[in-house]
């Protein structure tokens, strides 16, 4: 089975994506985390305002068989938060690169993380 | 310990399924998507490898009244080619496992107790046979056997498809009661088939030959579901599963509390009658009560319960995200004041740490 990973972001060991927007940066799961998950049914993420560290909780999935944390690749503050997924959470399933996205980060200035994975790297791991 | 494997697993792995491990086998926990194959059963007809249930055979003159006084229910009053659902309890009525009873003829009894159960049932059916120096050969079958259940509105249609084979096996599957059982031919194979299920939809179970698992299973051409399905599914229709709801070392229950009273016959005598008969007179101090969640959030087994004012006052032993409903649902135990509407239902689920309103409901959640 393979999955996408497109080239246009970064990604985490702990299957996060991050794409860098005009100044901040859009969070979301892999590809293969959502099928690893299984059927989303549920999402809960940190009120927009909120400075997050990196490493730091950001929210939690649920599929019908798990319960699964997303971690904050950066620091930042939560400046959005993806809530057509509380009415429709199948959407990380079925478009987990965009309509699926999850939270928006204002990072702050050193946020520089070198746990960010490329995508070829990423795509090492998953493979 | 390695995990035992149902003989469909090649058949499993090749058409992409992923594993879990239960019960002490590795099973198939979803083939597509657990909504697609809950679905499947609600709306049509969807099969679901049950190998890891165990089987048990008793056979000679006392085989119907060894099981008969292993059992909560009367064993000995269900007819040649029926079946029907009981607790094995100890004797202090705790429920050990649950398990259908098929009357196959006069002198052999064959019963399905739960993944990992069989070879415990197996010993205890031996140990009593002996002690109580009655005569029954008694044969744990679980190997020889491979189950297939195929459950869904459509699922007698596809039944008495695969079984038509010009010789009259069609009427029997459209004609074959509810918790009935019979013999049949599919692909080829001699089978036992029964009109029981654990979706709360109509459907069927099929006992083959373990080496003609594959031939069965292809034949039964359907949506093909996991174990994930029949969690949702069972949850929905208010079943119990034993280890879960029910666990004689860390949540020992007896049948009241768990639900199924009516699966207890005080007129036959059985270890746990005596304890039973209280239980029965004075009622169970908590049953196993259904909920729904008012607020967001997903309610799993551990999870506690609180009164609306956040008094403890139970634990959730069961819950999902209901497909067909749509709302989180599950079952606990709490004090049977709350499952006899003597409360005005309102409860709360505490999901890492924040209390989520819920109410109390009558299982099953679904038009079963």
């Amino acid at each position: 089975m393979s999955f996408e990973v497109p080239e246009d972001r970064q990604y985490l060991a702990t299957h996060e994506w991050v794409h860098h927007e005009d100044g901040s940066v859009r969070i979301g799961i892999s590809d293969f985390a959502q099928d690893e998950l299984g059927d989303v049914v549920f999402v809960e993420f940190p009120a927009v305002g909120e400075e997050l560290q990196a490493d730091e909780e950001l929210g939690v999935i649920e599929s019908i068989k798990a319960v699964s944390d997303l971690y904050a690749p950066v620091s930042g503050e939560v400046i959005a938060t993806n809530d057509d997924l509380l009415d429709v959470p199948e959407l990380v399933n079925e478009d987990p690169y965009d309509e699926g996205w999850m939270v928006e980060l204002d990072p702050a200035d050193d946020a520089a993380s070198d746990e960010l994975l490329s995508a070829a790297e990423y795509r090492e791991q998953i493979e | 310990m390695t995990a035992r494997k149902p003989p469909l697993y090649d058949a499993h792995t090749d058409r992409g399924a992923k594993l879990t491990e239960f019960g002490g086998w590795e099973m198939p926990v979803q083939f597509d998507s657990i909504n697609t194959e809950h679905e499947s059963v609600r709306e049509s007809v969807g099969k679901f490898d049950v190998s890891h249930m165990g089987q048990i055979e008793a056979r000679g003159p006392d085989a119907v009244s060894l099981t008969d006084r292993l059992v909560t229910n009367d064993v000995g009053g269900i007819e040649p080619g029926r079946a029907d659902y009981g607790a094995i309890t100890d004797s202090e009525g705790t429920m050990l496992d649950d398990a259908i009873t098929y009357r196959l003829d006069d002198e052999r009894v064959l019963f399905v107790p739960n993944a990992g159960h069989d070879e415990e049932m197996a010993e205890r059916w031996r140990t009593y046979c002996e002690e109580w120096g009655l005569d029954a050969e008694i044969e744990n079958a679980t190997t020889d056997w491979a189950m297939v259940a195929v459950q869904g509105p459509d699922a007698e249609d596809l039944a008495a498809t695969v079984t038509n084979t010009g010789d009259g096996n069609e009427a029997v599957v459209r004609d074959l009661g509810h918790f009935s059982v019979t013999s049949v031919t599919v692909a080829g194979t001699e089978c036992l088939l029964a009109h029981t299920g654990y979706t709360g939809e109509d459907g069927f179970e099929l006992l083959c030959p373990t080496a003609d698992a594959g031939s069965v299973w292809e034949t039964l051409d359907c949506q093909p579901c996991g174990l994930g399905a029949r969690d949702t599914l069972r949850i929905e229709a208010g079943l119990l599963l034993s280890g879960q709801d029910f666990d004689p070392e860390t949540d020992p229950r007896d049948p009241y509390a768990a639900g199924i009273g009516f699966a207890v016959d005080l007129d036959t005598d059985f270890i746990g009658r005596d304890a039973l008969r209280e239980v029965e007179r004075d009622g169970p101090e908590e049953r196993l009560t259904g909920f729904s969640l008012l607020d967001r959030g997903v309610p799993r087994h551990g999870y506690p319960i609180t009164d609306d004012e956040g008094t403890g006052i139970g634990t959730v032993t069961s819950g999902t995200m209901s497909p067909s409903l749509g709302e989180p649902i599950g079952l606990g135990y709490l004090p049977a004041r709350y499952a006899t509407g003597e409360t005005d239902g309102e409860i709360a689920v505490v999901i890492r740490g924040e209390a989520k309103r819920a109410r109390v409901r009558t299982p099953p959640f679904i038009d079963a």
